[in-house]
């Protein structure tokens, strides 16, 4: 049991990075990815919403299959998280004020952050009426989140590094933005022959 | 009026090359160009639609609720899209995969919702929809012919350059799209900084 659980984080951490190889959450990637600061309270936040959104999607999941209306299943988990997210919202704003501004805009677009909503579906197809689901859920959840979090904070380290840096007019702003990506995805794909 | 809303989605304002707006699917989906097409195509009947029925309600909808108002409307028709490709064209359903229900999280839809339908009557919304989706099937379609034609060697499936040609493998893997997208913005910032110079001489 334990075993499972380790293989299902260590996969999607780095075998099945969430950002750099399966491309879910490449907003929040490109924009809150200046600093390293912000780009590890982003990954936090996203980290945290991302399990308890694993938890609650499981849940709601019951329920639609216990009333046979899973076609519902779109619209009631981006409601499930739009919620969650305006909790935890509030719940920043409150108690961590500076990291709340920090986050700016990106916080509320957590909601149309696509890999809470990814991590949601995956769950349900990849667990669903597996033994244990509700817990491999949650740690697949928080393991995509910490996943996010390593890649994003890799990253804006080396985009800190780039603003110095002696960059060719044309390749300014997206296009060495998005290059640079690529060669992180690069080193990702080293993972790839990580088979359990 | 009407062709300058068209045709503003399709080049001043883009949303994958100038925008940047719903990088995930466009990274995602495009290992060929058959993938960015279908793509392209559903999320613009969404967004059409989803244009339609907020500028409808626009005037219904109270202001502090609107945004949970259009992330509704969006997932409904999102789920309507999913269940038609499911039943008569499935394999563009196979092929996009979890990416289809996260059209909803394309912060395209909710952005035009938010930005354009919400102020305009409907025709308009629908014209903008139709620019904006567009936009959006053509820049995927570019990324996803120049992905299939290095990494596969074939364009919309055939086969290009025969059995002697090596496929550069990486450029459909994940790192592929990043650096095609790279490549693709820097030729547009090339094109934009040498018609400036052209304009200043003129000048």
């Amino acid at each position: 049991m334990l075993k499972d659980l380790l293989i299902i984080s260590i996969g999607a951490i780095f075998i099945q990075n969430f950002v750099l190889v399966q491309f879910l959450g490449i907003c929040p990637f490109l924009g809150v990815s200046k600093k390293v600061e912000t780009a590890t309270g982003m990954g936090l936040a996203v980290v945290f919403v991302m399990a308890c959104a694993s938890a609650i999607t499981w849940a709601v999941q019951q329920i639609l299959v216990l009333f046979n209306i899973e076609y519902l299943q779109t619209i009631a988990f981006i409601l499930v998280i739009a919620v969650l997210v305006q909790f935890v919202e509030m719940f920043l704003q409150k108690s961590i004020p500076s990291l709340y501004n920090s986050l700016g805009i990106y916080l509320p677009l957590i909601t149309t952050n696509c890999a809470v909503l990814g991590v949601a579906i995956v769950n349900i197809t990849k667990f669903g009426g597996m033994d244990f689901s509700f817990l491999k859920s949650v740690v697949y959840g928080a393991s995509a989140g910490i996943g996010f979090t390593l890649a994003i904070v890799l990253f804006a380290g080396v985009r800190e590094r780039l603003e110095s840096s002696d960059i060719p007019e044309f390749l300014k702003g997206m296009p060495i933005t998005l290059i640079t990506a690529g060669l992180l995805s690069v080193a990702f794909m080293g993972f790839s022959g990580l088979n359990f | 009026m009407m062709k300058k809303t068209f045709l503003n989605g399709i080049f001043k304002e883009n949303p994958t090359f100038v925008l940047f707006l719903g990088m995930c699917p466009t990274l995602a989906v495009t290992t060929s160009a058959f993938n960015g097409v279908g793509m392209g195509l559903s999320t613009m009947v969404v967004l059409v639609f989803a244009n339609i029925f907020i500028s409808l309600l626009r005037n219904f909808i109270p202001d502090k609720v609107r945004i949970a108002a259009y992330v509704v409307v969006i997932a409904s028709f999102v789920t309507v899209i999913e269940m038609v490709l499911k039943a008569y064209a499935q394999s563009v359903s196979e092929a996009l995969g979890i990416y289809i229900p996260l059209i909803v999280v394309n912060c395209i839809i909710l952005g035009r919702a938010e930005a354009f339908a919400s102020k305009n009557n409907v025709l308009r919304s629908a014209v903008d929809g139709l620019g904006m989706g567009l936009g959006f099937t053509i820049a995927l379609t570019l990324i996803g012919t120049v992905r299939e034609i290095l990494g596969a060697g074939t364009f919309f499936g055939i086969s290009l350059f025969g059995e002697a040609f090596k496929p550069i493998t990486i450029m459909i893997l994940p790192p592929g799209a990043f650096i095609t997208l790279g490549l693709i913005v820097m030729v547009i910032n090339i094109v934009n900084q040498k018609r400036k110079k052209g304009e200043n001489k003129i000048a």
